[in-house]
Formats: C-alpha cells, sequence, structure tokens
C-alpha cells in the first residue's frame, strides 16, 4: 500500500537555508545538504526547497546547490520558485531535481504546465496553490505570494484552477491554505476536504501544521497523500520519527 | 569492477542515478549512442518520460539493436524497464522485446491517485540475489502512470489498486519499476546487488 508522505520545506536564498518571520528578516539555518541530510535521517520521505530569493527577484533557480543536493541525498526532492519556462525546469531537473513545481508562472500562463508535461511527463510537475478565503466565503487563489507587496488576486476560484491544472498536466498539487500558513492552528481540512473532491493527482497539503494531530486530521479526514510543513520540523515541534509513530498507530500507512 | 555504462535515453533522472553510483564509488561511462556502448561489464537503462520519445531516441542512436546484443547484465530503471518488455500501451509503442509482456496505464479509481507517487512496500516472490538484503514489506520510492502487470519474470511485486511488478529478472536482464536512486538504503542495496551479480 502507498505511504502517506512527510514532507519538509526548506526556504533558499543564496544557496542557504533560511528562515521568515512574516516574510522578513530572514534568519540563516545552515548549509542546504546538511540539513536535508538531518532530514532524511529523521525519516523525511520527501524533501521540497523553495527558492525564496529566485522568483521575486524575477531571475531562475541557481542550479549549483541543485546539483549539490542531488548528489548527496537519496530520497525524491521538489524545486519550487523562479521556474517559469521549460529550460529553466530542464536545467532544474537535469541538475537531479525529481519534480519542479509551479506556481505564479502558472497562474499567469496556464500553457507552461502543458509544456512542462510534455517535455518531462507530468510526473515531474507540480501545481503549486496559494489559496485564500474571500469575504463571500469563496476560495480563491493568491499569486506572487512570495513578496507580500506583489501579492495579486486574480479572482480565480481555487477549485476552478484545481479542476484546470490537472486537464493541463498537473501530476501533483500542493494546496497552501494561506488562512493557515505559519499559524500552527493546524490545516484547513474543509477546504483540503473540497479540493480532495475535485483532485485525481496526489494531493499534498500545506500551511497551517502545529501539532501531531494535525497531520492525522489532513490524512485521515481530508485524505491528502502528504502533508508539508516547515516552522514545526524546523523548530522542533514535531518530530518526524515520533510523527510516524503516532500515524501508525492510527493505522494510517507510512514508510518507517 | 570494470566498467557501467549508463546510458542517456534523454531522461531527466540520468544525473541521479550517476550520482547514485558515485556513492557507491562507481563512476559510469555515460553512452549516448551504439558507438559509445563499447563492452561495458554493466548496463544501467534509466528512464523518466514517455515511452514513445524513449523508444525514438534509442531507436535513432541505435541502441535498441545494441542493448538487444549485448550479453552483459542489464538494469532498467522505472521507464527504463518497462521499455525492456514488447509493447507499451503508452503511445502504443513497440518497445525492445527482451521481456514478454505489455506495459498497461495505471487505472485511476475512486481513492487511487495516478500517477503512483511514493513509497510504497516490495513483496518479494522469489529469492534472487538482486534482493540481498532487501527485507519484505521494505519501502522504495516509485513515480509512474505504466506499469508492468505481475508475470513469471516478476521478481518482487507492489499494489496500487493491483498488484504490479516492482522488480523484474530474467537472466541478465534486470528491472526495478520504483527508483533506486531515490529509495534510499532500499535503492542503494539493489544497485549494489546488480553490480555485485555474477555475469549471465
Amino acid at each position: 500500500m502507498l505511504s502517506r508522505r512527510i514532507i519538509p520545506c526548506l526556504d533558499v536564498r543564496d544557496g542557504r537555508v533560511v528562515k521568515g518571520v512574516r516574510f522578513r528578516d530572514h534568519v540563516d539555518m545552515g548549509d542546504i545538504v546538511e540539513l536535508a541530510l538531518r532530514y532524511r535521517d529523521a525519516g523525511a520521505d520527501e524533501l521540497v526547497f523553495y527558492d525564496i530569493g529566485a522568483s521575486p527577484q524575477g531571475r531562475s533557480v541557481d542550479v549549483r546547490w541543485v546539483e549539490r543536493v542531488a548528489r548527496t541525498l537519496d530520497i525524491p526532492f521538489c524545486v519550487a520558485g523562479g521556474i517559469r519556462d521549460v529550460a529553466t525546469a530542464r536545467d532544474v531537473l537535469l541538475a537531479g531535481a525529481d519534480k519542479i513545481s509551479v506556481n505564479t508562472p502558472a497562474l499567469e500562463r496556464p500553457a507552461l504546465i502543458a509544456e512542462l508535461a510534455e517535455a518531462f511527463g507530468v510526473q515531474c510537475v507540480v501545481v503549486g496553490v496559494d489559496s485564500l478565503r474571500d469575504a463571500d466565503g469563496e476560495w480563491r487563489v493568491r499569486s506572487h505570494t512570495g513578496d507580500p507587496d506583489r501579492m495579486r488576486a486574480p479572482g480565480l476560484r481555487t477549485l476552478e484552477w484545481v479542476r484546470q491544472a490537472q486537464a493541463r498536466g498537473a501530476g501533483e498539487i500542493v494546496l497552501n491554505c494561506m488562512d493557515s500558513d505559519g499559524v500552527r492552528r493546524g490545516y484547513d481540512i474543509a477546504q483540503l476536504q473540497a479540493v480532495r473532491a475535485v483532485c485525481e493527482v496526489p494531493l499534498v497539503a500545506s500551511g497551517g501544521a502545529g501539532t501531531i494531530a494535525d497531520f492525522v486530521a489532513a490524512f485521515r479526514v481530508a485524505d491528502v497523500d502528504g502533508a508539508l510543513a516547515a516552522s514545526v520540523f524546523h523548530a522542533g515541534t514535531v518530530e518526524i520519527p515520533a510523527l510516524k509513530q503516532v500515524l501508525a498507530a492510527e493505522g494510517i500507512e507510512v514508510r518507517t | 569492477m570494470s566498467t557501467v555504462a549508463l546510458i542517456d535515453a534523454g531522461g531527466a533522472n540520468l544525473g541521479s542515478v550517476r550520482y547514485a553510483l558515485e556513492r557507491l564509488g562507481v563512476v559510469p561511462r555515460i553512452v549516448r549512442d551504439a558507438d559509445e556502448l563499447g563492452l561495458p561489464a554493466r548496463v544501467i537503462l534509466p528512464g523518466v518520460g514517455a515511452a514513445p520519445q524513449a523508444m525514438r531516441l534509442l531507436r535513432e542512436r541505435g541502441l535498441d539493436v545494441a542493448l538487444r546484443a549485448l550479453e552483459v547484465p542489464l538494469l532498467g530503471i522505472c521507464l527504463g524497464m518497462q521499455l525492456l518488455f514488447e509493447r507499451s500501451e503508452e503511445g502504443e509503442v513497440e518497445c525492445l522485446g527482451l521481456l514478454p509482456g505489455k506495459v498497461r496505464r495505471l487505472a485511476p479509481q475512486p481513492g487511487l491517485r495516478v500517477p503512483h507517487m511514493g513509497w510504497n512496500r516490495l513483496r518479494p516472490l522469489r529469492v534472487d540475489p538482486l534482493l540481498d538484503g532487501i527485507p519484505a514489506d521494505a519501502h522504495a520510492y516509485f513515480v509512474h502512470g505504466y506499469a508492468v502487470p505481475v508475470t513469471g519474470d516478476c521478481l518482487a511485486a507492489s499494489e496500487h489498486g493491483t498488484a504490479f511488478a516492482a522488480m523484474v529478472r530474467r537472466g541478465r536482464l534486470c528491472g526495478a519499476q520504483f527508483h533506486p536512486e531515490r529509495s534510499s538504503d532500499v535503492g542503494a542495496r539493489l544497485l549494489r546487488n546488480f553490480l555485485a551479480l555474477e555475469a549471465a
């Protein structure tokens, strides 16, 4: 049986892992490879590296660190941020990344998803979706979320975008629920359930994990395939071995 | 160990497989066409992407003929394993035909996601040196939308809705549907076992 995946997300800037407080004041957390191996040893099933400098600064990912990670790491990893064309995606994949994740560039030009799927196969193509509940109760996507001053609301309903992204060739959807992001009050289960209902490809929950119980709920109630988190892992609030022990005891299939 | 030839079939995981071999102290020779193949001791055919494109590339480079004529152990990884079989439903393409059987699409079912992406368990079906040190129910990392049915050549099966071939072996022909280069200790062990196989 397929295991549910635990996916730590590491923010990368200038080849280092950083931690931001409310998108600003980034603190250096250490060397990418060192931290990647630490999470691998703890039992992470996959890692996401989010190049937080690339997207807002309009430059592409520096593939040198991607290659450094690929040489050392023996679990899969995905690179997000700053990928807006097939050529850049190719550089990142050839440097050794297993998947690439696109968000704002896909919203700006949805044909990008199909181009990537055609070039590399759907299994390499992750579409990241940043979503917020608007005053009318509808979930709608946000773009340019890497920089709070540039964030935009294109008005597109989240469920519609998830359907469209799959039709165009997304092999996986990462749903980042921004209402809960960084506040550690749990994943947005209602929204994840709604997206799950329209999502045939793997769905990864992101935003809001605070306790082990939050992971249990995301897997059990929202039936997601993976759960992504950053701060609880970085701060050591949730340790992956203990998390997996609880998940297994709850009857949720995990890799131990 | 003399040379390991790593076939460049246009797949994006070529680098990852090279690094995995380097972690084991083996520096493979990247082979782009039949002329470069020479006389390797082992051949690895990785692959990520679609079967029709990969087969077209192998044919253009004369590698379809060269791989069929080989007499040394050959390991196909993911799409590379699927290409060892007769045909693939993916684009209804004729493959290398080294092993009998047809690659089929994994059909989505309620609660069952396709592509099959993530860590799944290996269920060994017989004893083989390729499986040495890999315990039953060990997890390996898979990413694929097509799969080989369980046939007599299946060494270990895995389940995603239905059972499919996670590893195959017939004489010198070996295959892993999962990605040893991304399957942590289990993957490293498979690669080491393959490198240590007695030449068929």
